[in-house]
């Protein structure tokens, strides 16, 4: 019960290591390319919240500019992958990941 | 200033973010998906709080739940999501993407088991002061991470220009 009530470091690793099972399990189960995406950005927040609970373990604030970078690069990424989401759709007409299969063998 | 009543907070947030990312791989509408992971972003918001990140708690608002979900949901309305709501949402290897995480989960299980060694017992005693966390973060953006600063302009611009490209109808 101890462990329980003093909120340490560990307790939000767990929780960002929970948050970043959730990303994987919706990027590798899911069909539709917005929630995989979407599944994507979960993962990056996870990471984030472990940089964040670094930072404050340590007493720095690298991990804090280092989360300001990571999304920085989520938003790129999403402008990124809905744009190609959009011209795939203009396609193919569907948006089922299933499908996105041209390069397979 | 000291925080009241951190365990119960903790908990709080922790849960609803949990459950938001459970409704977003679990939903059929990708709306819905899209709504609850703004309660998640906006629940992990407080938890920067808690952490003394004010200024990231601000950015996470602010750019996450403000501009990238807006392009979601932008990019939701544009394409149409009736035929895939009606068809099946999980893929075939839907039990192998689950083995895979649950395996992931126990590599992380086995490390945290051990993270009291490696990890000091209590955060640091010396609460930092949140009225210089924003200040603090601007001068190592502007110094120490100066070229990083750049380059993640650069990403940007190509970002930009990537997306305009992809979206557009003929080139």
């Amino acid at each position: 019960m101890e462990s329980m009530l003093h909120i340490t470091t560990l307790h939000y690793l767990v929780l960002g290591a929970a948050l970043f099972l959730l990303g994987v399990v919706g990027v590798l189960t899911r069909r539709n390319v917005v929630i995989v995406l979407m599944s994507i950005e979960l993962i990056l927040n996870a990471v984030n919240l472990n940089l964040v609970a670094f930072s404050r373990l340590w007493g720095g604030l690298h991990g804090q500019v280092f989360a300001i970078f990571i999304i920085t690069d989520a938003a790129a990424e999403a402008a990124v992958g809905l744009g190609i989401l959009i011209a795939f759709f203009r396609n193919k007409e569907t948006v089922n990941i299933d499908e996105v299969n041209l390069l397979k063998w | 200033m000291t925080p009241v009543a951190t365990p119960f907070f903790f908990y709080l947030f922790a849960a609803i973010m949990l459950i938001g990312g459970i409704l977003v791989i679990t939903r059929k509408n990708p709306v819905h998906s899209a709504l609850a992971l703004i309660v998640a972003l906006l629940a992990q918001a407080s938890i920067y709080l808690m952490l003394y990140a004010p200024f990231v708690a601000g950015v996470q608002i602010i750019l996450y739940a403000g501009g990238i979900m807006v392009l979601f949901l932008f990019v939701i309305m544009l394409v149409s999501i009736e035929r895939s709501m009606k068809e099946r949402q999980f893929n075939s290897q839907w039990v192998a993407g689950t083995v895979a995480a649950v395996a992931l989960g126990g590599l992380f299980i086995a490390v945290y088991a051990k993270a009291e060694k490696i990890f000091p017992h209590h955060a640091i005693r010396i609460t930092p002061d949140e009225l210089l966390n924003t200040q603090g973060v601007a001068s190592m953006l502007y110094g120490q991470y100066m070229f990083a600063f750049e380059i993640a302009s650069l990403l940007l611009l190509v970002a930009i220009i990537g997306a305009v490209v992809m979206a557009k109808k003929r080139i």
